[in-house]
């Protein structure tokens, strides 16, 4: 706790409203209710995914033990590596943790449908268990859409939410006299005019590896107007919207992306667009961080960021999150639950908006003034959060086999950009897809 | 086994021995040959024939699983990711085994000469061949960078202009190639290096006196000789290069697209990322059949330039 004192940028926040919650977190008025050390001395195993996030976690994680006298430990692996390990663990129906933090937009529909999570309706409503403040009305739509089943069951708590947008370089376009573009034609206009191969600077960078492309595809899909699938859960990764994606996809990443993008995931392109040779970069807000830090940025100061184009259709910004749960097979399962809302909480939220490690999914954080004040990111940054918030639109569809979907989905794009037909490869990803959703829906 | 079950039962016999011969021989051979079978079974046998079981259903992780028949093959047949994976399976391996094989020679014959500081630059140049395989990838990750990378700067030195090394299908698998040249040509050089350690010295001097040119020489006496060695490691690097997975994973995971995908990354993402284990079975019973193919084919070829036929005494 003291550790938080030391720290003055902090101070501002801690003398807000905030300042509650961290004195709750000691055991004092406002969270009087819960009685955080019922289950001190039980033991936690937890499963996290590494990410600025569950660095934020673990970076406080004593201070958990020290509210609860629940002793913690966790372990933190790469995504694409933690997904699979913990989808094995959870088959053989004896995981090693209680908490497991998921990614939303691949994993609720596996996780739900196989029954993994503990159900929270239960512990959100029992005042012993549960702050006052924490209720469902403080999550946003999306984190709720997320976060409850079917059945209206809450079955984890909405961690953090991951808009994309577009970070620019200011510099790059004062020089040609450019402004940030408005729709998808000022955007292309734009990128095109920037790129100068012989200078080594290139208007546009997005993701072309495989997998990890789908969502660049999934931005320019929502502002045609298009979806992943239909009411009745047909695919529609064929039709004139998507294709019309693909092309904006190709075009873009062909004419106006360094050499090599089909091999880009986010970090080569993060690391491009810090050299300050890139025009614009699409990607999601969690990447900001290092942008405006001396020691690895050439573009500290000089990045805008700015909220995806409005295309013909529609202007939308794709949207991922994180969730935080209990496995179903945890023997202490209130326990996990305390130290999942404690990652959720006001103060754990602020901490991670602050860094700009991510972005909470809770209104209470989000809201109120005191904890933006303290966002170490540039206020465009935050505005640029905000303004995608309200033009939210799931990046990915909710079906089980999304790994499949984006690798699938993801080679077509690929493919583009060696020269291949957008509507030719489109039409035969989906073809290949098609069993494979049915046979996921069918078992 | 059968030998020893024969012979012992006269041993026996003669020592005037009561109990039934057939009988002590089981008893107390058995207890030698369990832990051995036990753990060939467990480790081998079961997972195998597991595998086999799998490939025959329909299995999903987190699903139920029904029994399919032959359908998982089927589907295999029909499947163009699997037909591309299995020919950059065989691109691949063709690659990292010539590259090594040519470069490691070379290697042996230059490090087989007395030059200063031999042993030393020996010592360096095996040094690739320890380092992790994952660290190393990541490394050459960097070094590939179309940007950033340190090739491309280095070609740029030389008038050369930038290329997108292992960021582009067409150059991407001579690119993985190349790191694999890196780590494991010291591995083919120490292999020749013995081979030619243990050519005699009297051909040549023969060869000599009939007027033989250097090239004579090692055409007809030196590659000859080394023959088998070259052979050993073609077998180990075969080996090797089929069932390469970390660097073609950690630098390319398979992309750009599926340009890098071999049998081994494309049953990994089919089992593991996909979650449908008998698919995956299936890509693995087809793969394990295939490297038995290429394995028989080289032993048969071992076979023909076996050590006695060339006169190496061993």
């Amino acid at each position: 706790m003291f550790d938080v004192f030391r720290h003055p940028s902090r101070r501002a926040f801690l003398a807000g409203t905030t300042a509650a919650a961290a004195l709750g977190l000691s055991g004092r008025p406002a969270f009087a209710n819960v009685n955080w050390k019922k289950y001190a001395g039980t033991k936690l195993e937890v499963n996290l995914t590494k990410s600025p996030r569950s660095e934020n976690l673990q970076k406080y994680e004593k201070e958990f033990t020290e509210l609860t006298g629940i002793q913690v430990s966790s372990e933190a692996t790469p995504e694409q590596q933690q997904r699979q390990k913990a989808v094995i663990e959870l088959t053989s129906g004896r995981p090693s943790f209680d908490v497991i933090h998921m990614s939303y937009h691949v994993q609720k529909r596996q996780f739900e449908k196989a029954g993994w999570l503990a159900d929270l309706s239960g512990f959100m409503k029992d005042p012993s268990l549960t702050e006052a403040s924490l209720v469902e009305s403080d999550f946003s739509a999306a984190g709720l859409q997320y976060a409850k089943d079917e059945k209206g069951r809450m079955l984890s708590l909405p961690f953090s939410v991951d808009y994309w947008i577009i970070y620019w370089n200011k510099d790059l376009f004062a020089k040609k006299g450019l402004s940030y573009p408005e729709t998808f034609e000022d955007l292309v206009k734009a990128a095109e005019a920037l790129t100068d191969p012989k200078e080594g600077i290139y208007g546009f960078v997005a993701r072309g590896l495989k997998n990890a492309n789908v969502p660049v595809w999934s931005s320019f899909l929502h502002g045609f107007g298009g979806d992943f699938l239909d009411a009745s859960g047909n695919l529609l990764t064929d039709s004139p919207e998507a294709v019309e994606a693909a092309k904006l996809y190709q075009r873009l990443l062909t004419k106006a992306a360094p050499p090599g993008v089909a091999g880009f995931n986010w970090s080569e392109c993060q690391s491009a667009f810090l050299q300050g040779r890139i025009g614009m970069w699409l990607d999601g807000v969690g990447f900001a961080p290092p942008l405006e830090d001396p020691e690895k940025s050439r573009v500290v100061g000089k990045v805008g960021y700015g909220v995806m184009p409005k295309g013909p259709k529609a202007q939308a910004s794709a949207t991922f999150g994180d969730g935080i749960g209990v496995t179903a097979a945890s023997k202490n399962k209130e326990a996990a639950y305390l130290y999942c809302q404690w990652a959720v909480s006001k103060l754990m939220g602020a901490r991670l908006l602050q860094a700009g490690g991510g972005v909470p999914f809770r209104h209470s954080v989000l809201g109120d003034p005191e904890v933006r004040k303290g966002v170490k990111m540039p206020a465009a940054w935050t505005e640029a959060v905000a303004e995608s918030a309200k033009i939210s639109k799931l990046g990915l569809p909710v079906v089980i086999p999304v790994t499949e979907f984006r690798d699938i989905i993801g080679i077509a794009l690929t493919n583009t950009l060696s020269g291949a037909d957008p509507a030719a490869e489109l039409k035969k990803a989906t073809e290949q897809f098609k069993p494979v959703l049915e046979r996921s829906e069918k078992a | 086994m059968t030998i020893l079950v024969e012979q012992q039962p006269a041993l026996i016999a003669d020592a005037n021995a009561a109990p039934p011969a057939r009988d002590i021989a089981r008893v107390s051979y058995w207890p030698f040959v369990l832990p051995a079978i036990v753990v060939v079974g467990s480790v081998i046998v079961f997972p195998w024939a597991f595998t086999l079981w799998m490939s025959l259903h329909e299995w999903r992780i987190g699903g139920a699983h029904s029994f399919v028949g032959l359908q998982n093959y089927l589907r295999l047949g029909t499947d163009p990711r699997f037909a591309e994976a299995a020919w950059h399976t065989l691109l691949y391996t063709a690659l990292a085994v010539v590259a090594p094989l040519l470069l490691g020679t070379l290697a042996a014959l230059i490090f087989n000469q007395r030059f200063p500081l031999r042993g030393l630059m020996r010592g360096v140049f095996v040094m690739p061949m320890m380092a992790t395989p994952v660290a190393i990838a990541l490394v050459w990750t960097m070094m590939f960078h179309p940007q950033l990378g340190v090739l491309n700067y280095l070609l740029s030195l030389v008038g050369i202009g930038p290329q997108a090394w292992v960021f582009h299908p067409a150059s991407v698998i001579p690119s993985l190639v190349l790191v694999e040249t890196w780590q494991w040509t010291p591995l083919v050089m120490l292999i020749v290096l013995g081979g030619l350690a243990a050519i005699p010295l009297e051909p040549y001097e023969s060869a000599e006196i009939d007027g033989a040119g250097a090239f004579q020489k090692f055409r007809y006496i030196t590659l000859p000789m080394i023959a088998p060695f070259l052979m050993v490691a073609v077998i180990i690097r075969t080996i090797d290069a089929l069932k390469s997975f970390d660097i073609i994973y950690a630098i390319t995971q398979g992309g750009p697209g599926t340009a890098s995908e071999t049998i081994n990354l494309y049953l990994y993402s089919v089992a593991f990322a996909y979650y449908d284990v008998g698919y995956g079975s299936a890509i693995a019973v087809v793969f394990f059949a295939l490297i038995i193919v290429l394995s028989l084919l080289l032993l048969y070829l071992r076979q023909r330039s076996k050590w006695a036929d060339i006169g190496v005494g061993v």
